[in-house]
């Protein structure tokens, strides 16, 4: 097949729409799979032809309420509904009631397509969940490769910059450089050959937007590369993706054969003279590659280790060439900027954080799930008004904003308006938009050290400040942890800190210390706690345990005794049963043997 | 593994620039793991040094140097899988695996590994064996999950 010509993306679009009648949409990204969405995919398909019932079943991607997967949406009878927790029992009823009767499933739990997502704005995500991930004709029907059209073959490469200056758009990855610079720095680069990259390569613990996007709307995330290539005047693009993302890369894959099959990749596109390929590299399992010196060195096939910069990658990226890297979600954002309009764009959250951020709102919050919003919204609307707040009845801690690099937001600032400048001033970051959700039961100073504990593992050990700060601090934090701490420690822990954030060679050693320094600024007395009483608020630190039997309630039947593993209870029926201390592994054997609630945790 | 499959994974990558990591890919997917023999042979065919092919397998977590067990049981201890309590699920696989974390176990037949992340974090805690993905996990599940695979 050639080029694909404006009349024939307009004969795709017009042969969709008896299609758009009636469906079946099941949701189909990593986490649905994982909750038998694709047993409950199969199943409609088989069960409907047995029925003789015409309806299309389609896979799509992440629809974002991730809690109540499996995720079914069905449009018949006039009703658009979306199904929730799906088991071939439900789909059964949905076909016999709802697809042949046209009335909704009595008794299950649905949600009106109608009420989907209330509070959230959809951009990054807008065909999340809508279109076909594994269809470029259900990507052109909902106005892909619309925008991408339009300025090449009217617009200019600084019609496409000016645009994005308009929205004011910044870069999703965390940071939040504006993107428009960041192209024209690309696009001033003189240089034979240029390369645009998508950093997808999502590493921060508990942030999935990206591997979302990606399996849910790839298209989107290369019209927005080839936009940004047509903009810099790069003839290539490069997409890092982790290897931890097999379906992901498959669909990526998926949607780069079918774009070369219409011809919207390759030379001449849109008979505009503009030529663009795209190649997929894929990562090994190192997070210092999200950084993009790191990154770059990677894609060449060799060591992932940062180098300093100047010179940037704009002037000297890929193999020595001016090289523009945008975030996933980042190039998303561009593809409908350009379709829907820079102004539309900038109209959307405060002052100078423009549109939409995705989060991924996960940990001790009952409904947890991706969540887009206007920048601007409060951390209290995302946790409590849409994902419903805390679960299990439990008391709010904070929220991570920002992963290993980011820090804690307290209840106090539960109503910040979230943008760059506010979670900066917070001592947080935005982030690439994580957010977990900690309650009661979670020991601050045990977070501190999970998050440190991943950034010495992942320190690439290329400079002394990150390679032997980090194993130092969490040297303090483990004794800390262990009851072995001092006072001094904490002072100590400021000091080393400081230097890593000072001199560290790039971004995650710069960045390591934040969650230490943000979890003292705001629970230093937690760290008190566990240096001067030895104890742990939320009986986390094993070591900082104890296990008492209260003599009052014990009924001396000597389960306990006969559980414990290493013999640390003494006793016989005649007198009383005494844990001890020194041998206790702090295993709760006894707690959950006895019958009468009488060994208990302190 | 024949030579000819190093040989086939050489030819498609060799004039494609930086590709080694995607080489490595192939090979690893195909073996399991980058054994000796193999990385001195795809060093001759793409013509990199083979000290160039230790130096990124050394680096990146997901190049194993070792044959890997039949089943790999992977743990994810990310943020939200440990706050949920990957610990437990890790301590309870050790316990009836009888090996530690990143070891085979005596059959060969399990491969305990710990991972940052595997993004799923909505269905926390999660444990992935294959390309199976197992969503909130409690320890008592352990036994279940392994007798799947025995």
């Amino acid at each position: 097949m050639g080029i694909i010509q404006k009349e024939e993306l307009e004969k795709i679009q017009g042969s969709m729409d008896d299609k758009e009648s009636t469906w079946i949409k099941v949701g189909m990204a990593t986490c649905g799979i994982a909750a038998g969405a694709d047993k409950i995919f199969n199943f409609l398909k088989t069960e409907a032809d047995k029925r003789g019932l015409n309806i299309d079943v389609r896979t799509t991607g992440c629809i974002g309420n991730c809690f109540a997967e499996p995720l079914v949406e069905v449009k018949a009878g006039g009703k658009q509904l979306m199904y929730t927790l799906v088991t071939e029992e439900l789909a059964s009823k949905i076909l016999d009631q709802h697809v042949a009767q046209g009335v909704a499933v009595a008794g299950s739990a649905y949600i009106d397509s109608a009420d989907l997502n209330p509070g959230q704005m959809r951009i990054a995500l807008r065909h999340c969940g809508i279109v076909d991930p594994e269809s470029i004709d259900s990507y052109i029907y909902n106005d892909g490769y619309k925008a991408l059209r339009k300025f090449l073959t009217e617009s200019s490469p600084e019609g496409v910059i000016e645009e994005l200056k308009v929205a004011g758009l910044r870069g999703r990855g965390g940071a939040g450089f504006p993107t428009f610079m960041k192209w024209t720095f690309g696009s001033r680069s003189k240089a034979d050959q240029k390369y645009i990259i998508c950093n997808a390569d999502e590493g921060d613990p508990g942030a999935y937007m990206d591997r979302s996007i990606l399996e849910g709307d790839p298209h989107a995330v290369i019209e927005g590369m080839m936009l940004g290539g047509y903009a810099i005047g790069a003839s290539k693009g490069f997409f890092y993706v982790r290897a931890e993302y097999p379906l992901a890369i498959r669909r990526l894959q998926k949607a780069l054969d079918e774009c070369k099959a219409y011809g919207i990749l390759g030379d001449n596109i849109f008979g505009s003279g503009f030529n663009f390929d795209i190649e997929i590299r894929l990562g090994a399992g190192a997070f210092v590659c999200g950084e993009e010196t790191a990154l770059i060195a990677s894609i060449e096939g060799k060591r992932g280790t940062p180098s300093p910069r100047p010179p940037f990658p704009t002037d000297s990226g890929v193999f020595g060439k001016p090289s523009v890297i945008n975030n996933v979600e980042t190039l998303s954002n561009v593809s409908a900027i350009m379709l829907k309009g820079g102004e539309w764009y900038g109209g959307i959250g405060t002052e100078k954080s423009k549109g939409t951020k995705v989060f991924a709102v996960t940990g001790k919050v009952k409904n947890a799930g991706l969540v887009e919003i206007p920048m601007g919204t409060s951390i209290r609307t995302v946790v409590y008004d849409i994902c419903g707040g805390i679960a299990n009845e439990k008391k709010y801690l904070a929220v991570q904003t920002g992963g290993p690099s980011g820090g804690v937001i307290t209840e106090d600032y539960l109503d910040t308006p979230i943008s760059y400048e506010s979670l900066g001033e917070l001592g947080s970051i935005m982030g690439s938009g994580g957010m977990i959700v900690m309650d009661e039961d979670d020991c601050i100073v045990d977070i501190a050290k999970f998050y440190l504990g991943f950034c010495v593992d992942e320190s690439c050990g290329k400079c002394s400040p990150c390679r032997i700060g980090g194993q130092r601090m969490l040297g303090i934090l483990e004794r800390i942890t262990d009851g072995q701490g001092e006072m001094d420690d904490i002072e100590q822990l400021k000091k080393i800190s400081k230097a890593m954030q000072k001199s560290a060679l790039c971004g995650l050693g710069q960045t390591a210390p934040n969650p230490v320094l943000s979890t003292l600024r705001y629970f230093e007395r937690e760290y008190i706690d566990h240096i001067e009483k030895k104890s742990c608020r939320a009986g986390v630190c094993q070591k900082l345990l104890r296990y008492k039997i209260l003599l009052d309630k014990c009924k001396k039947c000597g389960k306990c005794q006969k559980n414990c593993p290493v013999d640390a209870i003494s006793g016989d029926r005649k007198s009383e049963f005494v844990i001890d201390q020194d041998k206790c592994i702090k295993c709760g054997l006894c707690v959950t043997s006895c019958p009468f609630d009488a060994v208990i945790k302190e | 593994m024949s030579e000819i499959n190093v040989k086939e994974i050489a030819e498609k990558w060799k004039d494609v620039p930086g590709s080694l990591i995607m080489a490595l890919h192939e090979l690893q997917e195909e073996v399991g793991y980058v054994p000796r023999n193999e990385a001195m042979k795809l060093a001759t065919e793409m013509n990199v040094s083979l000290a160039r092919i230790y130096e990124v397998i050394t680096f990146y977590s997901f190049f194993k140097l070792e044959a890997p067990g039949k089943h790999k049981i992977q743990v994810c201890m990310g943020t939200a899988c440990y706050l949920k309590g990957a610990q437990s699920l890790v301590d309870e696989f050790k316990n009836q695996l009888k090996v530690d974390e990143g070891c085979t176990t005596a059959d060969g037949n399990f491969q305990l590994e710990i991972v940052r992340c595997v993004g799923c974090c909505s269905i926390a805690p999660v444990v992935v064996v294959g390309e199976k993905v197992y969503s909130k996990v409690t320890p008592d599940e352990v036994s279940a999950i392994i007798s799947e695979y025995e």
